[in-house]
């Protein structure tokens, strides 16, 4: 048995996960009508191969990945594409992003499924062959799976995360109980593609028939994987943290979790691994938790781009339920419309009330009590952030390592005074975001400023440089001719040389004096007389007014009004 | 629209000072007991001014009323001055200490959660500074006193200053068992000598260490619900009794023993009630250690050398003032990064 570690903070939420683990996974059915973002993993957006119009096959690719990081698109069932636009999505600015919209013909036909064996695959070819299959994280960041095997590191400990902290979200638990042959099939996969020898799985411990089907399963396939089962506290089921409790490492801030030598997956990647691998299926569906306000919790294997309104039809919510969240209660969003469509990251929709998530009261002021401090996962001072926070002390905020913030909410939660501090965290951080946007703009505009000046500057000294030179040359000319014509001289060769040459002084310096007319005088030699009358003149006032200054007893300046004029 | 997390379960401000409230009960019960019900006239007088304060600067800085006046942070420091000062006060100190804790201390500050000190010491501080005579005039625990005053002697005596014929303030009052200590140390007696007079009881004041002890079990109950963190009364009994100890094993017939120092004056309460504010006191643990340490230190040496003779309320001031240096100091160590990395 391993040792296990404990990470700082942390609470203890009612996990409400019963609800939905009564009955088993639910092949949602087909919906009329399905919309398919092109970005639902992190990176660039992928690019629409398909015509409106045109007929796909299940698992077909409509998008190609952009990029380095990206990844793939597919039909989640045999139809036509009826439009590709701009639709609303799951996201909380209900801004509308790029999607197909596809009307399924009814038949579900799947296209062509490569199927690999996976044991001859370098872990080149598999990385391409996961990104043409649209896997991406399943845990909620939906970081291309193929990018996390691209490291040039050594990874020696592969962590599979089936630890699922959040409350009431439970697909990766019925994954689990359901189908850990799978699980275990598509970790096999990972492990040899990433070349590791350990692999530790991590399942709370308030899911014990999750972690008895994955046990049988691993002794069944007789892997060396350690199941083991991790204390339930929230955010257990955070990466980092997960490999702290199973590893003792903490992954330093800023790094990647491979930077000490550890990869980490979740149990539903894993599966989908599998399922792209050795059964040719591209990401096209996923499960899904629908709990809350609703008659049937229940978990649902439903394609992406089924409207969630669909699937919370079939879970029959109930009279009170008035607004939706996707995710868990603790980091989700509020769905800006119930007929927005699951994507890659929907885990969990929670059809939500007044009475089952009261409204907080008022915030008070912050007493200072710390209980923020004793549960953040990340040992930061919630309370500090918050004041720079909300007295626009971004630099502040920064310094007291704002950014290691991993917004899970604990503070929150705890907070005596129901301060919204996720949202002021996301607020100082949204803002010194922009703030360094507008620096490096503002930054660049000064160095080009900086430039032209110094440029500017350049040129006037060169100009300078070749007028001073010019006039050297003149002077040596002048002196060279005046020396010729004492001395007759002896070198006819270089006569004609000599004329052209003076010819040319003459030339540069008839032009330099009509440059040097325009140009500014840089000195007092190149004085008209007028001016050297004018300068006299001053002289013999200030000599003047001295002489008064003098006589008066003052040892003072002379009044300002009688000077530089 | 809200947004994560959906749900909370806090334990709110005000069933914080609530159960901080109830903490008190103990104490006050015994010094009811040990003293008579004057203490209670006492504490509605502190926490009438202190809640009338409060609505005042509340409405005057356009503040919402209900809010603030529930949640209890005013009442639990009129209670805390009411507790500092002499129980047979003259009305208007226990008003003028509540209104001038809520109005300068704690509103000219910013209200709750802004003030640098703890407004009940400031309250005190003001009071003994601009009242010395006033607050020397303690009850003697029922028994030690020639004459006992009836509550409605009291109430009288509270309101009109004035005593039933016959009667002497002297010989109802006493000074307290640290300000008899010194004085009579400075007269030339040794502390096992003073400890013999009748105002002592087992370990210091008698019935004073009886609410002492009331306030210390209050104390524990809050360290067992967690509602003050445990740093602070620690270090700050320890360095009081470690400090008292040393110099009592030097010097017995001069210094007083630690457990003296424990149940006398306001270490009890200031202990588990006035060092542990969390708007006045450090937010990391070390910070409160070494806050706890720096308050037992100031209160051993201004109880010793100081020419005031309790020494909690100046320390807890003078401690306040380096909260923020303690906690820019004390910053612990993050997730991922190493101690160096810090700043």
């Amino acid at each position: 048995m391993i040792r296990l570690h404990r990470f700082h903070g942390g609470i203890h939420p009612p996990t409400h996960k019963a609800e939905s683990t009564r009955t088993p996974i639910m092949s949602a059915p087909l919906p009329a009508q399905l919309t398919i973002p092109f970005r639902q993993h992190a990176g660039e957006a992928a690019k629409p191969v398909v015509q409106v119009g045109e007929r796909v096959l299940k698992g077909q690719l409509i998008g190609e990945p952009v990029g380095a990081i990206s990844s793939s698109i597919h039909a989640p069932t045999s139809g036509t594409i009826t439009a590709i636009d701009l639709q609303q999505i799951a996201h909380p600015s209900a801004l509308p992003d790029l999607c197909a919209t596809l009307v399924p013909d009814g038949l579900d036909e799947w296209g062509v499924r490569q199927t690999l064996s996976y044991r001859q695959l370098s872990s080149d070819e598999l990385q391409k062959h996961l990104r043409r299959s649209g896997i991406v994280g399943l845990g909620g960041a939906v970081f291309p799976s193929d990018m996390k095997l691209r490291h040039p590191i050594v990874v020696d400990t592969l962590v599979i995360n089936g630890a699922e902290c959040e409350p009431y979200i439970t697909c990766d638990d019925m994954l689990m109980r359901e189908r850990a042959e799978a699980i275990v099939r598509g970790i096999e996969i990972l492990r040899h593609a990433l070349g590791t020898d350990a692999v530790l799985i991590g399942i709370e411990d308030n899911k014990p028939q999750a972690i008895s089907a994955m046990q049988r399963a691993v002794d069944d396939s007789s892997h060396p994987f350690k199941v083991i089962a991790v204390p339930t506290v929230y955010p257990g089921g955070s990466a980092k943290h997960l490999i702290k409790v199973l590893t003792g490492v903490e992954v330093p801030s800023g790094k990647l979790p491979t930077d000490v030598g550890v990869q980490c997956y979740n149990v539903a990647t894993a599966y989908a691994v599998h399922r792209a691998v050795e059964h040719g299926e591209t990401l096209v569906s996923r499960v899904v938790t629908v709990t809350g306000n609703v008659e049937q919790p229940r978990n649902y294997e439903a394609l992406i781009g089924t409207p969630f309104s669909d699937l919370v039809a079939l879970s029959i919510p109930k009279a009170d339920t008035n607004r939706y969240i996707m995710g868990g209660p603790m980091m989700g969003v509020e769905l800006p419309a119930v007929n927005v469509p699951l994507v890659k990251a929907s885990n969990c929709v929670i059809a939500a009330s007044d009475a089952l998530f009261p409204p907080p009261p008022a915030a008070m002021p912050c007493i200072r009590c710390t209980r923020c401090a004793q549960v953040c996962p990340v040992e930061l001072q919630p309370q500090d952030l918050y004041w720079f926070a909300q007295s626009h002390n971004f630099g502040k905020a920064q310094e007291y390592d704002l950014f290691d913030c991993i917004e899970c909410g604990a503070c929150a939660y705890v907070c005596p005074s129901s301060i919204p501090l996720v949202q002021y965290y996301r607020y100082a951080k949204s803002e010194i975001r922009a703030r360094d946007h507008e620096k490096r703009a503002a930054d660049l505009a000064r160095e080009r400023h900086e430039f032209r000046q110094f440029r500017i500057e350049r040129e006037k000294q060169e100009k300078a440089e070749r007028l001073a030179q010019k006039e050297r040359a003149a002077a040596a000319a002048k002196a060279a001719a005046e020396a010729a014509a004492a001395i007759p001289t002896p070198l006819e060769p270089n006569a004609d040389a000599e004329d052209t040459q003076q010819m040319r002084i003459d030339a540069a310096l008839a032009r330099a004096k009509e440059q040097a007319a325009t140009a500014h005088p840089r000195n007092t030699e190149a004085l008209t007389p007028e001016q050297r009358a004018e300068i006299e003149a001053i002289e013999v006032r200030r000599a003047h007014i001295h002489s008064l200054a003098a006589d008066a007893g003052a040892d003072d300046e002379p009044p300002k009004n009688s000077q530089g004029n | 629209m809200l947004s994560s997390p959906f749900i909370t379960r806090p334990l709110s401000v005000d069933r914080i000072m609530l159960r901080v409230l109830y903490a008190l009960v103990p104490g006050i019960a015994l010094y009811v007991w040990y003293f008579g019900p004057a203490i209670l006239v006492s504490i509605a007088l502190a926490v009438t001014a202190a809640l009338a304060t409060e609505a005042l600067m509340l409405k005057l800085r356009d503040r919402p009323l209900r809010p603030f006046l529930s949640d209890y942070s005013a009442l639990l420091t009129g209670c805390l001055i009411a507790l500092s000062i002499p129980p047979l006060a003259p009305w208007w100190l226990p008003v003028i200490g509540s209104a001038f804790a809520i109005a300068v201390a704690k509103h000219l500050y910013g209200g709750l959660g802004s003030n640098p000190f703890n407004p009940a010491m400031i309250g005190y501080a003001v009071l003994i500074i601009s009242f010395p005579h006033e607050m020397t005039h303690w009850l003697s625990p029922q028994g030690v006193g020639q004459s006992v005053l009836s509550l409605g002697q009291q109430l009288h005596y509270i309101f009109t200053s004035a005593l039933p014929a016959g009667m002497q303030l002297d010989a109802l009052t006493m000074s307290t068992p640290l300000d008899t200590l010194k004085t009579q140390l400075h007269l030339g007696m040794t502390v096992s000598d003073i400890r013999d007079l009748p105002i002592y009881g087992r370990l210091a004041g008698k019935g004073s260490e009886m609410v002492a002890a009331g306030f210390a079990l209050g104390g524990l109950y809050l360290l067992v619900a967690r509602i003050i963190p445990w740093q602070l009364p620690l270090a700050f009994l320890g360095t009081l009794f470690a400090l008292s100890g040393v110099f009592n094993l030097i010097d017995p017939t001069h210094y007083a023993p630690p457990l003296f120092h424990w149940f006398s004056g306001a270490a009890m309460i200031g202990a588990f009630f006035i060092l542990t504010d969390p708007i006045t006191s450090p937010t990391t643990a070390r910070g409160r250690i070494i806050f706890g340490i720096g308050a037992g230190l100031l209160t051993f040496l201004i109880r010793t050398y100081g020419g005031f003779p309790d020494g909690v309320a100046f320390a807890t001031i003078l401690m306040n003032m380096c909260v923020p240096l303690i906690d820019t100091w004390t910053q612990p160590r993050i997730f991922g990064k190493k101690k160096e990395d810090k700043r």
